[in-house]
């Protein structure tokens, strides 16, 4: 049994250690947010946050996650409210959708550590994040946007 | 004295009144049916269906939903909006009781068989070019293949006095060169046919010389380049804005298949004159267009795949051989640099590759082995981890990979044996966990 913390709740898992936790999440805890894209780790469709941190967690083992607070992007905000989540809306950033819980978790992590990232930043940090829809202007446009609100967030609380 | 100076002036007027009188009345022409109609010569006919298509007759004598060259088109003149007649052989509201001299009439002199003046929309001021046998061939295409459609003629919305039909000799007498075409000995017979094609038939100055403030083509500006319902019409003379010089097999090869190697395609107002029109001509009338139109031009013999603006076009066009040139670096960018990326500054949990210890030492294992596989939850950062790559990359793809952090990133001396490390540990390597 693997036990870790996702989304604010415990759970534990009984699986071979050498599962992908993203099969965990999605199979085992039925959280089907999360994609799977290339299962390589090189597209970013499965990105979650584990320890805060976006891990693609196709090629991340169960095993290593043992006793971690892991969010999906079912855990992100209760209402999908998240200042990047609005951001992604209201551009209407997603086309076919697919790669964005990925892009979306990605961003967060981008706005937490840089949180007025310049698009230099924005390309490189979410240069892993394919999107097959070629929708890379939205994504760093909303990425600006949500940047812009969260920081003014700040300002005014 | 003044006296004198008036009567004078009005004398003047009258006589010049009645003589524009005089030069503006037209007389009808009796209407025929078609039972007075002799058949038509089949070889005629087919002679006709060629020059109508070549001079587009249908694409402004047929409305956007209405019947093949039943009329209603609605042409948006600057000075107010023009319906195109009806050309079909009906009776009562088409051309059904033209005889062939009332049609002739109408395409030399811009008269109908009313002897009413035509709007100059109606290019009669290029068709008066024609020869009577091209004019008489249109006639007998129409007259035989086309069907008879009795329309409701869409009133013109243009102001007064410009709705004034007899003003429109005054237009005429201003502008219009009436007359056949006249062969210029300067130029070669095919130069010639070309040039009776172009100027008469399929009418080109209509839309690539620009028009001055009555709505006349300048003559003195012949194929300068104009704009035509919103399009650019581009010039046809040495200002043409192409970077590549047209020649007389471009010309060719645009007026017959709508595009070419090195211009544009045929589009817009120019769709039909390609698509439905021009490419119906013989081969020989295209060449002569080709020749004639180079000739305007400008054109020169060079062959455009040595242009130097082609090449340098295509050399642009290759991408950018620095995104291939590093394996490594483009792996990183997609593998790892979503979170071993920093801007100004470090921040924990980014470590930078640069100056890791794992790629600053003598050899590559350390960095090896967290490549292959990962770190967990209680090593590193507590709480945080790296994934495996040991199922995602070859050894080669770890191999770039170390070798760009090594290199481009710590500014090291290559490692020594880096491929067979990699190798070596991935098969041999402790698990890492």
């Amino acid at each position: 049994m693997i036990k870790f913390e996702i989304n604010g709740r415990s759970v534990s898992v009984d699986a071979d250690p050498d599962t992908p936790l993203l099969w965990a999440i999605r199979d085992e805890i039925g959280l089907t947010g999360t994609k799977f894209g290339c299962g390589i780790g090189m597209c970013g469709a499965c990105t979650v946050h584990v320890g805060g941190r976006a891990t693609r967690s196709c090629i991340t083992a169960l095993s290593d996650v043992e006793g971690t607070k892991i969010t999906t992007i079912e855990g992100l905000d209760d209402q999908a409210n998240h200042p990047v989540q609005e951001a992604w809306r209201n551009l209407r950033v997603p086309q076919c959708g697919y790669c964005q819980s990925g892009q979306i978790m990605q961003a967060v992590a981008l706005l937490q550590d840089i949180p007025a990232p310049t698009d230099d930043d924005i390309d490189a940090v979410m240069t892993g994040n394919l999107c097959r829809c070629m929708t890379y202007p939205r994504i760093r446009q909303a990425v600006r946007e949500a940047a812009t609100a969260m920081t003014g967030a700040q300002d005014n609380g | 004295m003044l006296k004198t100076l008036f009567f004078g002036a009005l004398a003047v007027g009258v006589v010049g009144a009645a003589g524009f009188g005089v030069y503006a009345y037209k007389p009808a022409i009796d209407p025929v049916t078609a039972n007075q109609r002799a058949a038509f010569d089949p070889e005629v006919v087919e002679k006709g269906r060629v020059l109508a298509a070549a001079g587009y007759c249908a694409t402004c004598h047929t409305a956007a939903d209405g019947e093949a060259y039943a009329g209603n088109y609605a042409m948006e003149t600057g000075f107010g909006t023009l319906y195109s007649t009806n050309l079909t052989p009906a009776m009562e509201t088409g051309i059904g009781s033209y005889s062939a001299e009332a049609f002739r009439r109408a395409m030399h002199e811009g008269v109908d068989r009313e002897g009413r003046h035509l709007f100059p929309a109606f290019p009669y001021d290029h068709f008066t070019k024609m020869t009577d046998d091209d004019v008489d061939a249109i006639y007998a295409y129409i007259m035989t293949e086309i069907a008879p459609i009795e329309t409701e003629q869409k009133p013109n919305e243009l102001p007064f006095p410009l709705d004034q039909r007899f003003l429109q000799a005054g237009w005429k007498l201003l502008f219009a060169d009436l007359g056949r075409f006249e062969p210029d000995g300067e130029h070669s017979d095919v130069w010639n046919r070309g040039a009776y094609l172009a100027e008469g038939l399929t009418h080109c100055g209509a839309c690539h010389t620009p028009r001055n403030v009555l709505g006349a083509e300048k003559t003195s500006e012949q194929y300068a380049g104009a704009d035509i319902d919103k399009w650019s019409a581009p010039a046809l003379t040495a200002a043409n804005a192409s970077s590549v010089p047209w020649t007389a097999a471009e010309f060719k090869s645009y007026l017959v298949n709508g595009t070419t190697d090195y211009h544009g395609v045929a589009a817009g107002p120019m769709g039909p004159v390609v698509h439905d029109g021009v490419r119906e001509l013989p081969e020989d009338d295209m060449d002569a267009l080709a020749v004639y139109l180079a000739d305007k031009v400008g054109a020169t013999q060079d062959d455009p795949a040595q242009s130097e603006v082609v090449l340098a076009s295509l050399r642009k066009n290759q991408p950018d051989p620095q995104y291939r040139r590093d394996l490594g670096e483009r792996l990183y960018a997609t593998a790892c640099a979503s979170c071993h990326y920093n801007t100004a500054q470090i921040s924990q949990g980014r470590p930078d590759l640069g100056i890791n210890s794992a790629t600053n030492l003598e050899t590559p294992n350390n960095l090896i082995h967290v490549i292959l596989d990962g770190l967990n939850a209680p090593e590193g950062i507590a709480g945080v981890v790296m994934p495996a790559f040991r199922g995602a990359l070859n050894d080669a793809e770890i191999t770039a990979i170390a070798a760009y952090l090594r290199d481009d990133r710590a500014g090291q001396p290559a490692w020594p044996n880096l491929a067979e490390t990699v190798s070596d540990l991935r098969v041999n390597g402790p698990a890492g966990h």
